[in-house]
């Protein structure tokens, strides 16, 4: 952020920023349920929701009165404290995460708005110049929401989810890391600004022609790290109920639901900044609009696959990623290296 | 003032649990604590805008931890309290304040006798990533590289550990070839 002349950023500012991506990013994970639904019912052949409002468009609002106003159960012989912050742990991470990812461009608010006017709201909320890391460890730490919740709630098929939270997390962690490795290489730098700046030359520019295997890795480790489809051991209700959530009602189950569905974006904006050029514009395109495009293709690519593969067992995410995709991503790291040093 | 309050919001908040971690009987709450105190300490190295540390913090120590639940998962039904079997009261509380006590020695010693000095100033104009690099590879390779060789060493025992049946998947319920492993 050093060449470009922005205002000063103002902690008014930031606290706009924040309330802005929790009510954004909220808004579009209860969207996010009715896509997905529709999406998958396309691909399906089938309606998906229809009667409430127009093409079930109102589904949402259904959903919304149903979770607010359900009774919030409590297992008797759960542990209550720890089953109660357990959903908030999962959904507070998740947006804790976005804080360092820039979501929307920068804007100032106009004058003639009272109080607020004048106010300079940045891109990211808070720009730490190791910005990869922090996203990364913060999504890793929202795991924490289903291993304590499957722990808490003193249920067998809870108990059988956050063992396959523990794998799973043991299982892509690696790959996550060592996938990044290679273009953090290229780049020089931790920072998502530097990414961005690093890919401002058009389409030949992006990192993805350089680093076609680290991308992919990357995407399927996000897959796991966002519970979807091919991963999702953690709650897959043909085979353990609910997993994690199996006792979980009303809103504390919406907000489990919340924090995956930020986590989707958040790795859907990281795969599009680190790989797919950033908010940079393309030829008379604006670079916000492109980036909203980017973020959209990465969620529909994970309905898609939802909606095409079968989902694998918690031994064949191990095998996968341990004996596939980490000796990959260690190849990936070498060949970049040598070709840096030359 | 803001660095002051939220330097003794997170020094409240870690000793406290790490209080909980050490004085509770739940193991639930023992883990929690533990992971969340970890967690917290991270908020430090934020607040000395060693930004690089507090994010290794996070990622090894989330990690770490979440390794240890998978243990207690194993051990201990995690929504009861644990019966600690503990002979003699007394022992374990001399044993127990001695250590923390050589412990406060340990580590304010240099802080009276006015040692501490930086060895290695930071550089200007260099990152966070790129200032621990430079420190960790001239002045601390030895050590960085004796540690390399000492996860290679727990790493190949580990393999050799658990690599006996390694050939056939315990999931894929192949009976066929585990009973013939067995009649061997």
């Amino acid at each position: 952020m050093e060449a470009t002349v922005l205002p000063e950023v103002t902690s008014l500012g930031v606290i706009i920023k924040a309330i802005i991506i929790l009510a954004i990013i909220s808004a579009v994970a209860g969207f996010g349920t009715y896509i997905e639904r529709k999406i998958l019912a396309f691909m399906q052949r089938r309606l998906g929701p229809m009667h409430v409002g127009p093409f079930g468009l109102l589904q949402i609002a259904a959903d919304g009165i149903k979770l607010f106003t359900q009774e919030d159960i409590i297992p008797q012989n759960a542990n209550k404290f720890i089953f109660q912050i357990a959903p908030a742990i999962t959904a507070a991470t998740a947006f804790i995460a976005l804080a360092a990812v820039p979501v929307f461009p920068d804007f100032t608010i106009p004058e003639f708005i009272p109080l607020l006017g004048g106010t300079f709201v940045p891109s990211i909320a808070a720009d730490i110049n190791v910005g990869i890391l922090f996203i990364l460890g913060m999504m890793a730490s929202g795991l924490y929401g289903p291993l304590l919740a499957g722990m808490a709630q003193a249920n067998k098929w809870g108990i059988i989810g956050s063992a396959r939270t523990a794998i799973q997390f043991l299982s892509y962690e690696v790959v996550t890391g060592l996938s990044i490795l290679a273009p953090i290489m290229l780049v020089g730098s931790l920072s998502l600004v530097d990414f961005n700046e690093y890919q401002a030359g058009g389409i030949g520019s992006w990192l993805i022609w350089q680093q076609p295997v680290a991308f992919v890795l990357f995407l399927i480790a996000g897959f796991a790290e966002t519970n979807r489809t091919p991963f999702d051991l953690l709650e897959h209700e043909a085979e353990v109920i609910s997993g994690y959530a199996t006792e979980y009602s009303g809103m504390r189950w919406g907000m489990f639901f919340i924090g995956e569905y930020a986590n989707m974006i958040t790795v859907a904006i990281l795969a599009s900044v680190m790989f797919l050029g950033g908010y940079n514009d393309l030829g008379f395109i604006a670079g916000w609009f492109i980036i909203i495009g980017k973020i959209a293709f990465f969620f529909f690519l994970m309905l898609w696959v939802r909606a095409s593969w079968p989902h694998i067992r918690p031994d064949q995410l191990m095998w996968l990623c341990w004996k596939v995709l980490m000796p990959l991503a260690m190849i990936n790291i070498l060949i970049t290296a040598i070709v840096v040093m030359i | 003032m803001y660095e002051q309050i939220a330097f003794y919001l997170f020094s409240v908040l870690t000793i406290g649990l790490f209080l909980v971690t050490v004085l509770s009987k739940n193991i639930l709450y023992a883990m929690t604590s533990l992971a969340a105190g970890m967690v917290l300490i991270s908020g430090f190295f934020f607040l000395l805008e060693a930004d690089f540390l507090g994010v290794v913090q996070l990622i090894v120590y989330v990690g770490a931890v979440m390794a240890l639940y998978a243990f207690a998962m194993m051990f201990f039904d995690a929504t009861r309290d644990i019966k600690e079997k503990t002979t003699n009261d007394a022992l374990v509380f001399f044993l127990g304040g001695m250590v923390a006590l050589v412990l406060v020695l340990i580590f304010l010693a240099p802080v009276f006798s006015e040692n501490i000095q930086a060895m290695y100033p930071s550089v200007e104009g260099v990152g966070n990533a790129q200032a621990v690099g430079m420190v960790l590879f001239t002045k601390y390779l030895v050590p960085f590289e004796v540690a390399a060789l000492m996860l290679l060493v727990a790493m190949i025992a580990g393999i050799i550990l658990a690599g006996k049946k390694m050939d056939h998947s315990l999931t894929t319920n192949d009976d066929k070839v585990i009973s013939q492993e067995d009649t061997k």
